[in-house]
């Protein structure tokens, strides 16, 4: 330990972070209100972002009096995880990536360090450098704390989000009394086959269709898996005493399916239009018209 | 209490004769024995009155296992030897994605939406071909 | 009787009318922990057939049912027990198309595709234990194989 300090009289750097934070947790809150972050988060007053700003300062302050400034999981932080998140969430929104909301935390910082320098200018300069690490590790665990929180927000979002969308990509169509189309649009996993499934099956009760087409020309790949969703489709409405009719096999899946050993015992139909011809003719209508010279 | 547990409760589904045509309404929860005792009273009212055709409206029921799926396949065979055809109406689409991923598909049992569209199969007089059904060739 | 919860309960499987109690009590706890119409009728199908199991291949037996998991998943879990004569060649039993009772052989193994987690324990001669949990708004599991 360097001889200047070795009276004692000075305290350790985390301490001295800690005291320092109490004692400008004032003029720090207003320079954060003007940063980025907090601006634009909290645009109805800025006494709002200055609150905001010292819960987060007293956060700080707390977590580096229990010596923990490396520990993420530290108790002080617990109560600003959330405001953080909402933070985080808000600019997100906003459209930044996280890269760019993780440069927004990181600016909180200089203003802070600035504020220390100028605190400590008669300090002794190993003294001021130990205290600026300190700052800088407890201002590095805010910066991850947010990230991890917001982070654990946007997959909770974004799950949500998938599930809702895979309810709005299935529509089933009312094509014609007694028949029902769903397109498929997109890969078909476990869960998103499901909620086809039952859809499909749903309005096949509802609407009274013989008839059932599910039409896979906007789905990418067929590999096993969504051959086997697909044939459970067909086979559970035929116990409900529908029939599928699946259209818009492209070649290549074609191809897969045929290679995959697959057995598709299931009425096929080039695209939409003959599928609905075929179903159609088997109700006893036909299609009368001009131009058409499909079938 | 023990005895009542002993000896099941059978119950006789009633069968109703619409033409030429036997009409069973199944509801809510079958007891194995209640769906055996209807299998052996169709084959008799079959026999007996020389209908030519059977349909029977799930539409009431919340689940068919294995067992009562085995029933339904098993009157239909049973009608289909006595001359009869046999229309399952009405399945829900819970149970029928839960027969599917059971594992029984039962392939040869015609099916219809509703006991209406059953009775229109039924009556008539060309059948419909099942499409999907046996497949001539395979790789 | 069943306890306060209505999900937590231990049922007799002697005859085809326990496996109506079953089925019913199976439904009630599925629909209080607020599954879906369709994992509800999985789940009580996936019940019917392993309460027949224990009752014609095992002879008898119980079902105990409890919930399971925190506030993350909810889960029902069913145990159906037996002390029958065991099965000796578990790979075949849960083969499709097996059958040792006169069924169309697919208790076991379609059981076993309907629910989440399957699980089974088996001594000859001293009984079989045939464990499933489902998961609330859980999507289905892939078929193996096929």
């Amino acid at each position: 330990m360097p001889e200047h300090e070795a009276d004692g009289q000075l305290a350790t750097p985390t301490q001295e972070v800690r005291d320092f934070l109490h004692r400008r947790r004032e003029q720090i809150a207003q320079r954060w209100a003007d940063e980025p972050l907090f601006r634009t988060v909290f645009t109805v007053s800025r006494d709002e972002a200055v609150e905001a700003g010292k819960a987060v300062v007293d956060a700080l302050a707390q977590v580096a009096d229990s010596e923990q400034v490396e520990d993420p999981d530290a108790a002080g932080f617990s109560g600003v995880r959330e405001q953080l998140a909402r933070m985080g969430a808000a600019r997100s929104r906003a459209g930044l990536s996280n890269t760019q909301v993780s440069g927004e935390l990181a600016a909180l910082r200089p203003p802070v360090e600035n504020l220390l320098a100028a605190d400590l200018e008669q300090a002794p300069p190993e003294h001021l450098r130990a205290c600026s690490t300190a700052l800088t590790v407890l201002m590095g665990t805010l910066r991850l704390v947010a990230m991890q929180t917001a982070l654990s927000e946007w997959q909770a979002l974004s799950d949500r989000q998938r599930m809702q969308l895979l309810e709005v990509a299935t529509p089933v169509i009312r094509l014609w009394d007694g028949i029902v189309a769903v397109p498929l649009i997109g890969t078909l996993d476990s869960a998103r086959s499901q909620i086809v499934m039952e859809t499909l099956l749903n309005a096949v009760v509802e609407q009274h269709a013989r008839f059932a087409i599910l039409d896979i020309t906007g789905v990418p790949t067929v590999d096993s898996l969504v051959a086997q969703h697909l044939m459970k489709t067909v086979a559970a409405a035929r116990l409900m005493g529908a029939e599928c009719i699946v259209s818009g096999i492209r070649p290549a899946i074609a191809q897969t399916i045929v290679h995959l050993g697959l057995d598709l015992d299931v009425i096929t139909r080039a695209n939409l239009a003959d599928a609905l011809g075929y179903a159609l003719h088997q109700l006893g209508a036909g299609i009368v018209g001009p131009g058409t010279g499909q079938r | 209490m023990n005895d009542a547990y002993a000896r099941p409760v059978t119950g006789h589904v009633p069968v109703l004769r619409l033409g030429d045509v036997l009409l069973v309404t199944l509801q809510g929860d079958l007891h194995d024995s209640t769906a055996q005792q209807l299998q052996q009273d169709l084959a008799e009212t079959i026999s007996r009155t020389g209908v030519r055709g059977v349909l029977i409206d799930i539409s009431g029921v919340e689940i068919v296992d294995s067992f009562l799926g085995r029933v339904l396949a098993e009157i239909a065979a049973q009608a289909k030897l006595l001359a009869a055809r046999t229309v399952v109406a009405g399945m829900r689409p819970a149970v029928a994605i839960t027969l599917v991923e059971l594992g029984l598909t039962l392939p040869g049992l015609r099916t219809a939406l509703s006991t209406e569209a059953g009775m229109e199969l039924l009556t008539r007089q060309a059948p419909v071909p099942r499409p999907g059904g046996p497949r001539q060739e395979s790789p | 009787m069943h306890t306060a919860a209505g999900v937590e309960a231990c049922l007799p499987i002697r005859s085809d009318m326990d496996l109506v109690w079953v089925r019913q009590h199976v439904r009630q706890a599925a629909a209080r922990l607020g599954f879906g119409l369709v994992d509800q009728t999985k789940l009580i199908t996936a019940a019917s057939e392993l309460a027949r199991n224990t009752l014609v291949h095992g002879g008898g037996g119980q079902m105990e049912a409890t919930q399971v998991g925190s506030a993350g998943a909810q889960g029902l879990r069913l145990a159906f027990t037996d002390e029958g004569p065991g099965i000796a060649d578990l790979d075949l039993a849960l083969s499709d198309g097996y059958t040792s009772g006169g069924g169309l052989g697919m208790g076991l193994s379609g059981a076993r595709r309907l629910v989440h987690d399957f699980d089974i324990e088996t001594t000859p001669g001293s009984g079989t234990t045939v464990r499933v949990t489902c998961w609330v708004g859980r999507p289905p599991r892939p078929r193996e194989g096929a």
